[in-house]
């Protein structure tokens, strides 16, 4: 270059190269993670310490010293010296923790040429089947034929549960609510409460925003009513003070009432979490979309619902994940629940042991958690698939 | 402020007298809450024309045209859109807005959806028309503003200069009788600017009814049969494009003139 530092000229274009790599291998990742200074080796040091202390037990605890169900397993076992968690309880009274108190029903197959009655609980099995049947090509995004899915799901299947459960035609014996139980009334509950608040969360949501008055106030006053009572309390109140005022012989079914507190409960806060989303969104999106004249109900179907249910997928799911554990609250009111029916079955003196409750109680909560986890990851995914790239 | 109006010049150029009348605004006034943002707005504009309008920041170059198709609500005064008198009328200013288009300065594609769905969405749900007929039209239109190859894209994968000639496709799909174009270059780098301009010069060219607030002046002098130049709300001048930047009457078009183009 010339004395003069100022003009330049590029002779040569710099050629793409590959960025320089930083962590090599497990090592290399060890040493800037772990090790990267004194202190940071100390706190792993500490760390690895700590986990060596506690995994073991729990890892005997849980599997090592555990009781397995099999050939000739007695509560004699569980109750032995050093016996870890009890599962041959949890296997022997799985039927109780699923169904709760609900009949073993007859149903007729052919055996080798005869009829034959076989005592089963195939009804709630087969509202089961027929749930999972439907709910999963409908949360599969690929798969076509969503709205009949969803025909099939949101409005027929309701009615089949219904019709099944209770009975009382087709020759189905009659089953009352009282003797629903376990895990079935709570994913009934769960998804019941799901279903129903999400799109009600959505229309309160829309109503609050409304440049109608009486809307306005309605929706208003309903989410902060709502959203000021506590969950116990609504419960309470739908199940011992809404009979005091009804006319005398008049009943509404006890997990009705619990399904109907639940739903609105969580409506309301589902409510806040999607207006949230509305007013994230910029507002030429909804201009954008009435200077090509699509109306209000269009707009908000096509453009403004799709993108602000979408940025608070996150919320919506934390709402659902709350919702789902929240329904273990209507043991309270007699409702029998899974934590009930793990309740009830901890007292049962046939598996009577020192471990005996533990291992219903970690049973229950594993089971909640498969749920919400499930929930939280197919909402990451989701995130993932529609994420179209820069916001506008 | 009221020297000001009786100065005002207001000289309408001479236009085909058979040709119709697209918009006409008679003494519109408008508020936000006490502010008087707009003052006696008189406009008229005819079928095919394209009038540039401009202004300094803040002298509601925006809100009158975003009248036109009832973003905005005037309070006093008329507009009257091809015809169709704009009041409260749900129904009437879904027509309007059937017939006039929109581009705005920050493009506002559905960044949810792909080029070819923003550009489809409403023909097939305002218009009825059937989904494939929809997409040959888009195409059509993509093909125009020179970006078909895009069309399977997102917004967000898009230059600014891209995405704002796709919102002027997607205006286009409707088949619109008039556009609203409101600064639709200024959120653009300067490289981008020419390529949108360019498919408005050519929609110029074809006759379409234009309305374009905007400070390219290049453009204006270019395209426009009529420069509308607004202050604190009011229109202060407009003339035809060569007299309006060679002998501005008006004080106030002076200085802007002054400051803009150096
Ligand atoms: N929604 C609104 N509410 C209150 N004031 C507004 C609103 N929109 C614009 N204004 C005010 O009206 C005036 C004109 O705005 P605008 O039409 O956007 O001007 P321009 O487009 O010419 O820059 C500005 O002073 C602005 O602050
Ligand atoms: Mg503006």
């Amino acid at each position: 270059m010339a004395k003069n530092n100022l003009a330049y000229v590029r002779t040569e274009i710099v050629p793409e190269s590959p960025a320089p790599n930083l962590s090599k291998g497990i090592l290399g990742w060890m040493k800037n993670n772990l090790f990267s200074s004194i202190s940071n080796t100390i706190m792993t040091i500490l760390g690895a310490l700590f986990l060596m202390w506690v995994l073991p037990p729990i890892y005997g605890f849980l599997f090592g010293n555990a009781v397995w169900p099999g050939e000739g397993v007695t509560v004699e076992d569980c109750r032995a010296k050093g016996a870890g968690a009890c599962w041959a309880y949890i296997d022997d009274r799985m039927t109780f923790f699923i169904y709760g108190f609900f009949p073993k029903d007859a149903y007729w197959v052919t055996q080798e040429g005869f009829i034959a009655s076989i005592m089963q609980y195939w009804r709630v099995n087969a509202v089961f089947a027929v749930g999972t049947l439907l709910i999963v090509p409908l949360m599969w995004p690929d798969l076509k034929y969503k709205l009949l899915n969803s025909i099939l799901f949101f409005v027929v299947y309701p009615v089949f549960v219904f019709y099944m459960l209770t009975g009382g035609v087709f020759g189905l014996e009659e089953v009352p609510t009282v003797k629903w139980g376990g895990l079935t009334v709570t994913l009934i509950i769960g998804l019941v409460g799901i279903v129903v608040s999400l799109p009600l969360g959505i229309i309160l949501a829309l109503g609050r925003q409304s440049k109608m008055p009486i809307i306005k106030s309605f929706c208003i006053m309903f989410i902060e009513v709502w959203r000021a009572v506590p969950l116990i309390t609504v419960l309470f109140m739908a199940s011992v003070m809404l009979p005091l005022f009804m006319p005398v012989g008049m009943t509404i079914d006890k997990l009705l009432r619990a399904l109907v507190g639940v739903s609105l409960f969580s409506a309301a806060y589902m409510a806040e979490v999607v207006r949230g989303g509305l007013q994230a969104l910029p507002k030429g999106q909804s201009e954008a979309a009435a200077s090509l004249g699509l109306n209000y109900w269009k707009s908000m179907g096509f453009i403004i619902l799709p993108q602000a249910l979408k940025h608070v997928i996150p919320g919506i799911v934390n709402s659902f994940i709350a919702l789902f554990k929240d329904t273990s609250l209507v043991a309270i009111v007699g409702i029998f629940d899974l934590l009930r029916a793990t309740q009830i079955a901890n007292l049962n003196l046939d598996w009577a042991s020192k471990n005996q409750a533990i291992s219903g109680y970690i049973f229950a909560a594993a089971i909640f958690w498969l749920f919400c986890f499930g929930m939280s990851r197919y909402s990451i995914m989701m995130e993932r698939r529609l994420d179209t790239g820069h916001k506008n | 402020m009221t020297k000001q109006t009786q100065t005002a010049v207001k000289k309408p150029t001479a236009v085909d007298e058979n040709a119709d009348v697209a918009i006409e605004i008679i003494g519109m006034n408008k508020w936000f809450g006490d502010f008087h943002v707009l003052r006696d707005i008189d406009l008229k504009v005819m079928k095919g024309e394209r009038i540039v309008i401009a202004g300094p920041s803040g002298s509601g170059k925006s809100t009158l045209i975003r009248c036109i198709n009832r973003l905005e609500e005037h309070q006093q005064g008329q507009i009257i859109v091809d015809g169709t008198e704009l009041t409260s009328d749900i129904k009437k200013i879904d027509e309007v807005r059937r017939e006039v288009g929109m581009v705005f300065q920050h493009f506002n594609l559905f960044p949810h959806l792909s080029i070819l769905e923003n550009c489809t969405l409403a023909p097939i749900w305002v218009r009825g028309v059937p989904k494939a007929e929809a997409e040959e039209t888009a195409m059509h239109y993509l093909e125009r503003v020179k970006i078909p190859e895009q069309a399977l894209k997102y917004p967000g994968q898009l230059s600014g200069g891209q995405q704002q000639r796709v919102a002027i496709a997607r205006s286009l799909c409707m088949n619109p009788q008039i556009m609203l174009f409101d600064e639709p270059t200024s959120a653009l780098d300067p490289e981008m600017i020419k390529e949108v301009l360019d498919v408005m010069v050519s929609l110029a060219e074809d006759g379409m009814t234009m309305l374009v607030v905007t400070h390219e002046m290049g453009f204006a002098r270019q395209v426009a049969n009529q420069v509308v130049f607004m202050d604190q709300g009011q229109i202060v001048e407009q003339n035809n494009p060569e007299d309006f930047f060679s002998n501005p009457q008006h004080e106030r078009t002076k200085e802007f003139l002054s400051q803009i183009l150096h």
